[in-house]
């Protein structure tokens, strides 16, 4: 005992000593004197006992920490077991955290004591200290003892029900605990996991789904009432939870919808203006976040829904949840949506190495189904020196399936460069690369082989073997006759003593022996001669070449080759002494049999080339983002993913308690009540500071807050009101005709479109709100809709009097906007921009944005030829479109130039760049022969000179069209003063600055036909200047980013200076470019 | 989804293991150590290796190898991320992650790994509720509990953030000074090739932050030129839709230190590149080689450009070098085969040279291919992409803050290949 103290002080002195560990912990210090006595372990236990067993709270914490240095070094302290179990019950918090940790280690081996702890933690359960309650159920769930598993399911089950969502996680972490340990509780489990689901904390769904996936993932039916919700939440679960969240969407939108690359499903027969609606309100109600709105085919809401929540996670700073939405767009979305995760996994490729490899090697499977989404970051791939092996050889799988006509001369460049590599295996690789580039591309086989015989010169005698390998298997797919290259080869023979690359060159001989007679049976000699040194594989191929020579000629080779079957005769590898017997029998049988005649046909028979193809090829077969994947190999519980439904099962099944029409009804009046604040309440700018408020809040409801969404409620108890009255007004009319959905539709946007910003953001909050919080009896509220909704159409009508107002006079129009309904449907709309025109020109000098010039131009859509009859041209009508802002009004004429009627005339498919937009114009029901009619669509060209691809349908065919808008068209004017103007050109200089220099024909070096000139050019407007004339200036936005482009002409005499400043340095040159042209024509 | 965990060292030893279900025996990480074995580099080591019926992903920083071991299907990215996470968090506490500091803190590496992690699965991993629930080492602390003779390290109740809808920002947050840094830092990676051409230039942007803002503060950075950042990853705090609609970074920010939004500006936008080199580097059959590079300034915006330095790796032939720079030192490695060249600042009317003879091993073939150069450089008060901040609003408190922004622009990934 008294040794035992004294060694205990010798503990204290030593955390004196090393104040900084708080422990004297042997192993873990530098303290010479506490490793001293610690390196005998054995009987050291003895006085960690001792420290537990005493009633000092530092000393036990001491000899807990000594003991946790112990099992986090691996050692064995099971020992100990008794001792420590005891503390459990200890007041001193750290102590009893230790303790925790070590029963965790060791409570599996040493069953019967731990469960004396058990009471404990039952105990500590019913603790009014949520972290004291999750903490012991925590532990309780890791004690891996079959014998408590009714007491943890008790203690979940209880949990699970716990006021704090921080015990309802712990409470989903452990059923996979209790699963794992108990697999027949699973039906218990699978409750408590649906009553976890229903969760509504952001906090639990992570681990809710964690705890699914890990039980009972084929429950997918679990999943149906709570998809909503949990797309709805999934931006705010934290990162962990989110992947998980996703990956099980994934599964869950595979067998639930219907495949999105179907071809032309649902396209037709679908109300024009029906579909429209849905999109639309499900677009404000979620977000003002521009997405391709329409699809050929009719993406279900709930699939849509879950695309559009997950696309924000793209900016996740996690590689893992990037990683997990790119998976998901690539097994789930439409392929034309698939483009917008290729940023984001670039992105990723500048974390560490690690995240790299794995982002890389999904990058090549998806690279191999879609080369075009990442063909624009090709530089991203190219190789530093730096990178680690397994790295190069993925960025060169990318490159190489990447390469394409265009751009192998850039990626032959790069891959030059490689070859030279110290790496030798990445050399290696680099020329087959450059061997599967060839045979793929075929304009380069011939470039690629004149270069691979070049490096057969190379010193490195590795890359010799690759090259002489990759050109083997290049003259094998080759028709046409190499034989210089093949001479060349035949005199390597020599020099090369690889013996994949000899073994190469004497197949190739043997192969086309033919094309080089004189050289063949020189070769033959010298392999003969050092047979018996070189290796099995070489001795095989000498041994057909020596068969082939001898058919083709046996003359001078007959004996050479009897020589060769004699030495293989005799040979220790059975292989080769077997093709050799094989052989003589049938090139130089001792009787004529049957098989000798046809040794030519047999031997010399043409080879199927062989297929140089990606190593990713067949890696499609798993799921992205997933181990499997990785490894090329199905890992434990790894499930495939399902094919899609041919049919999607049934919807409703997602339905909650507050079916969808409802959530519309609320969405209208919500949208209502917000319209008429503005437009009834006392100052339009008070309101719109609470806006900002709200949306401020939006995306977190914290204490602050709470101001807000009480103000809100106000005002949606308001709304009601109104709603209420207007309700006991009209008639209930159940079913509005038809056609009535029509012109309510356009105000809908209208509005949608001026108060854009602040109404968008503000619907979301309430409607979730009301989702969540108030939902309103059902039946009152079907009943409610309609009648609302023919209610909303006046309301909205009225409200639109004041847009069109404020259109109009942006538009130069000054009050001509027609009747109330004109501007309602989309062929009126371009009646008014031919109104705009007149309008423009009286009222030149009106500070308001408006088109200073109209080009006449129109351009041919569909020649009336190639149309059939029907021909369609367009043009730019530079009013500001009815749809969007950020869209470009197109005007398009269609005329009959047939001798039948045409009907259906619509818009059909769409293939666009991402992030752009058609808006298509309402269907022609019919067309007269000789008669034509102009319609108005809209498109989003996302700022690029992209051609907009699409398709004209009429009810017998379909037409290809695509339609491209000059630079000037994507441009829309914006007012700016003089000083304004100059002190933004100051920012815009360098690269985003183009200048350049024309001569102006001597008729058109006035004033104003430069201005007019300019204007036809691009869609701008002049800024006033008060200095002298011979500067002329102008400004715009681009459409749909609104980047200020500026462009100064300074006409000197019979010159002029055009200077272009845009950040977007290509709408910059290209603008540039058309001015210089226009400018200099006479 | 991960089973356990082990730390090992460079020289091979598993130091540290933690196991969150059943125990693995260390004996798994065989299978690691024959892989890594095979690799030429630490870095070279395949980050998932398959072994029977385990699965271990690893990843290599500052010498160590974190070693995850998974037994069934999981995304790897999910456990690599974590793992580096893990790794943040040690440095977070102890200010450098290595073994020394690891095995001085054992306890509260223990404490953390036990915390981060249940059943596999992550709990709380934001830096600021870790350190409510376990306070990092502290000098004066260790003072106070070895005087009182009391030591709590770890919290009796739960982080209020941990419940809230804000779980990065610990609560009751007070300072006597409010401040607010901004570091916006840039990273130029670039391959330049043999004749000057720049073949890629890309830039990698950071805003770090440091926070020093008491109760519940809610910023809103705005920048002059927000267009330019077109990808970027963001720190949970930020309100997407903000940036979506508005193109403001609108936060809560969490306490002290963290990363708000990274960038990247990809090749399709013209990067500067800074400065250029010219070159001569060759080797001859017997005697050597000659070695000669210049450095120059190119697009400098005017700016001081420091801390040049240079890396060459060279092939194992090359022997020894013998050099005489006209400014700054430098040293050559004659194992790892590299020359190092700290060249400082650069006076833009004197460019800095080297120059000398390369000694060859005898009988081994001259190289064929000229060593890439590595550059790294620092040029502050300037982000290359000209990116600036435009003013930073703070609503929700009423003190006035100090607010600060710094910009600097270095050298990532920046080779010439020669």
């Amino acid at each position: 005992m008294t040794s035992n103290s004294f060694q205990l002080g010798g503990t204290g002195f030593g955390n004196d000593k090393a104040p900084s560990t708080g422990s004297g912990e042997g192993d873990f210090t530098n303290d010479p004197a506490s490793s001293g006595f610690f390196s005998e372990n054995f009987k050291r236990h003895e006085d960690l006992k001792a420290m537990l067993d005493g009633n000092k709270d530092n000393l036990k914490l001491d000899a807990m920490k000594r003991i946790i240095g112990m099992v986090a070094k691996g050692k064995d302290a099971s020992d100990l077991f008794p001792a420590v179990v005891k503390n459990v019950v200890s007041k001193n918090l750290e102590v009893k955290k230790l303790v925790y940790v070590y029963l965790t280690r060791y409570a599996e081996e040493q069953q019967d004591l731990a469960l004396l702890s058990i009471s404990t933690f039952q105990r500590a359960l019913k603790d009014p200290n949520q972290l004291i309650r999750a903490s012991a159920l925590r532990v309780l769930s890791s004690i891996r003892v079959l014998m408590i598993s009714p007491i943890m399911m008790l203690a979940i089950k209880e949990a699970v029900m716990d006021m704090s969502p921080y015990v309802r996680k712990t409470a989903a972490h452990a059923i996979p605990k209790l699963y794992s340990l108990d697999p027949e509780s699973k039906e218990q489990l699978v409750e408590v996991i649906e009553k976890l689901l229903g969760d509504k904390t952001t906090l639990v769904a992570g681990s809710a789904i964690q705890a699914f996936e890990e039980v009972c993932p084929e429950r997918i039916d679990l999943i149906h009432k709570n998809y909503r919700k949990l797309c709805n939440l999934l931006v705010d679960v934290e990162e962990w939870g989110q992947v998980v969240i996703v990956g099980m969407m994934t599964r869950y939108a595979r067998t639930q919808f219907v495949s999105p690359n179907q071809e032309g499903a649902g396209e037709d027969g679908k109300n024009f203006y029906e579909s429209e609606e849905d999109e639309d309100e499900k677009e404000e109600t979620e977000e003002n976040e521009d997405e391709p709105k329409k699809k050929p085919y009719i993406m279900d809401s709930d699939h849509r829904l879950l695309l559009r929540q997950t696309k924000p996670l793209l900016n996740s700073r996690n590689a893992a949840v990037v990683m997990s939405v790119a998976q998901l767009y690539h097994h789930c979305a439409p392929k034309s949506e698939v483009g917008v995760v290729a940023k984001a996994l670039i992105r990723l490729l500048r974390g560490h190495k690690e995240v790299q490899y794995i982002v890389l090697s999904n990058i090549a499977t998806m690279t191999v189904a879609r080369r075009d989404m990442f063909e624009a970051y090709l530089k991203s791939f190219y190789i530093r020196s730096s990178d680690p092996t397994h790295i190069k050889l993925l960025k060169l799988e990318i490159l190489t399936s990447l390469a394409t006509e265009t751009n192998i001369s850039v990626i032959l460049r790069e891959l030059q460069t490689y070859v030279t590599s110290t790496d030798k295996e990445f050399a290696a690789a680099t020329i087959q690369a450059i061997g599967r580039c060839a045979s793929n591309i075929a304009e380069i086989t011939d470039t690629c082989l004149s270069g691979l015989v070049h490096l057969m010169s190379n010193r490195d005698e590795s890359v010799v073997a690759e090259s002489v390998v990759v050109i083997k298997k290049l003259l094998q797919m080759q028709t046409t006759e190499h034989k210089d290259i093949i001479t060349h080869m035949a005199k390597m023979v020599d020099e090369i003593t690889v013996p994949m690359a000899r073994a190469s060159i004497l197949w190739l001989i043997g192969e086309y022996s033919e094309r080089v007679p004189k050289i063949a049976p020189d070769v033959l000699r010298k392999m003969a001669k050092s047979f018996i040194d070189e290796e099995d594989i070489v001795k095989l191929q000498i041994l057909n070449l020596a068969a082939k020579m001898c058919i083709t000629n046996s003359k001078q080779t007959r004996l050479l080759c009897q020589y060769v079957f004699n030495l293989a005769k005799y040979d220790q590898n059975y292989d080769i002494r077997d093709r050799s017997r094989f052989l003589r029998q049938l090139i130089l049988p001792a009787e004529k049999g049957p098989l000798a005649k046809h040794a030519k046909k047999i031997l010399l028979a043409s080879k199927p080339a062989p297929v140089l193809q990606s190593k990713f090829e067949d890696r499609d077969q798993y799921q992205l983002g997933t181990l499997s994947h990785i490894l090329n190999n199905k890992t434990t519980g790894y499930k495939d993913l399902p094919e899609w439904p041919e049919e999607a099962p049934d919807p409703s099944v997602r339905n909650v308690e507050i079916p969808v029409p409802e959530v519309t009804t609320k969405k209208s009046e919500r949208k209502k009540a917000t319209k008429d604040k503005s437009f009834y309440s006392e100052s339009e700018s008070s309101s719109e500071d609470e806006d900002s408020d709200e949306e401020s809040d939006d995306s977190d409801e914290d204490e602050e807050s709470e101001e807000e969404s009480e103000e809100e409620s106000d005002d949606e108890d308001e709304s009601e009101d109104e709603e209420e009255s207007e309700d006991s007004d009209i008639p209930q009319k159940n079913n509005a005709p038809p056609k009535q959905s029509a012109p309510k539709k356009a105000p809908k946007v209208e509005k949608s479109e001026s108060e854009e910003e602040e109404s968008s953001s503000e619907e979301e909050s309430s409607s979730e709100e009301s989702e969540e919080e108030k939902p309103p009896p059902k039946s009152k509220a079907s009943k409610k809709k309609p009648a609302k909704e023919t209610k909303a159409a006046n309301q909205n009508n009225t409200d639109l009097l004041l847009d069109i107002d404020l259109f109009g006079s942006s538009n130069g129009v000054t009050s001509s906007g027609g009747t109330q309904g004109s501007i309602l449907t989309p062929s009126m709309a371009s009646a008014m921009s031919n109104l705009t025109i007149s309008g423009a020109s009286s009222t030149s000098s009106s500070n308001f944005v408006q088109p200073m010039n109209i080009p006449l131009k129109s351009y041919d859509l569909l020649n009336r030829m190639t149309g059939n009859g029907l021909g369609i041209t367009y043009k730019f009508t530079r009013t500001i479109s009815v749809f969007s802002p950020k869209m470009v009004s197109i005007e398009l004429t269609l005329t009959n130039h047939g001798e039948s009627p045409l009907s259906g005339i619509k818009v059909g498919k769409k293939t666009l760049q991402p992030g752009m937009e058609i808006q298509d114009f309402p269907e022609i029901a019919s067309l007269g022969t000789g008669a034509s009619t102009s319609v108005l669509m809209a498109i989003n060209f996302n700022d690029t000179t992209q051609p907009a691809k699409f398709e004209i349908c009429t009810l017998e065919q379909t037409f290809k069209v695509s339609i491209t808008a000059p630079v000037g068209e994507l441009l829309q004017p914006h007012t700016m003063g003089l000083q304004d103007f100059t002190q933004q050109q100051g920012k815009l200089k360098g690269m985003t600055e183009n200048t350049g220099k024309v001569t102006l024909p001597k008729e058109k070096s006035d004033a104003k036909s430069v201005v007019t000139n300019v204007l036809t050019v691009a869609n701008m407007l002049q800024v006033p200047s008060s200095e002298s004339d011979t500067v002329y200036r102008f400004a715009a936005k681009t459409m749909s980013e609104g980047v200020l482009v500026l462009v100064s002409v300074s006409v000197n005499e019979e010159s002029a200076n055009i200077v272009v400043n845009c950040e977007k340095m290509v709408i910059g040159t290209m603008l540039l470019k058309d001015l210089k042209s226009l400018l200099a024509k006479s | 989804m991960i089973n356990s965990l082990f730390i090992i060292n460079s020289s091979g030893d598993v130091f540290m293991e933690k196991h969150w279900k059943s125990v693995i025996h260390k004996s798994i990480c065989d299978y690691f150590f024959e892989e890594q074995g095979k690799a030429g580099s630490p870095e070279d080591v395949p980050p998932v290796i398959a072994t029977p019926h385990h699965y271990l992903l690893n990843i290599y920083r500052n010498q160590l190898y974190f070693v995850a071991v998974v037994t069934t299907e999981v995304p790897p990215l999910f456990v690599i991320e974590f793992l580096h996470r893990i790794f943040d968090t040690f440095e977070d506490y102890f200010t450098e992650c290595s073994e020394t500091t690891l095995k001085e803190h054992f306890v509260i590496v223990y404490e953390l790994l036990d915390e981060m992690l249940d059943n596999g699965f992550p709990l709380a991993v934001e830096s600021n509720i870790l350190k409510e629930l376990i306070r990092p080492p502290n000098f004066l602390r260790t003072i106070t509990d070895t005087v009182t003779g009391k030591n709590t390290g770890v919290s009796a109740t739960l982080p209020t953030g941990q419940l809230s809808n804000v779980p990065w920002r610990r609560t009751g947050v007070k300072y006597t000074n409010n401040e607010a840094y901004f570091d916006v830092i840039e990273e130029i990676d670039a391959i330049i090739d043999k004749q000057g051409n720049t073949v890629i230039a890309e830039v990698q942007g950071y805003i770090d932050c440091l926070i020093k803002l008491s109760g519940m503060p809610d910023l809103t950075l705005s920048f002059i030129n927000p267009r330019l950042l077109d990808d970027i990853s963001f720190h949970p705090c930020v309100r997407y839709k903000r940036w979506e609609s508005e193109k403001v970074l609108s936060f809560v920010p969490p306490d002290g230190n963290f990363r708000l939004i990274s960038y990247h500006i990809g090749a399709n936008n013209m990067v500067a590149v800074p400065l250029y080199i010219r070159h001569n580097i060759q080797y001859r059959e017997g005697s050597g080689g000659r070695f000669e590079v210049t450095i120059g300034p190119k697009q400098t915006m005017g700016k001081v450009v420091e801390n040049i330095s240079l890396e060459v790796p060279f092939p194992k032939s090359v022997l020894n070098l013998t050099l005489t720079p006209s400014q700054g030192k430098y040293t050559f490695d004659p194992v790892g085969k590299i020359l190092t060249w700290d060249v400082g600042r650069m006076d833009p009317t004197k460019l800095p040279s080297i120059k000398g003879n390369i000694s060859l091993q005898s009988g081994h073939p001259i190289p064929e291919s000229n060593p890439t150069i590595n550059m790294n450089f620092s040029i502050s008060q300037m982000a290359i992409s000209g990116i600036k901040v435009n003013r930073l609003d703070m609503y929700g408190e009423k003190y006035k803050p100090f607010k600060g922004v710094k910009y600097m622009t270095r050298a990532g990934k920046f080779q010439f290949r020669t």
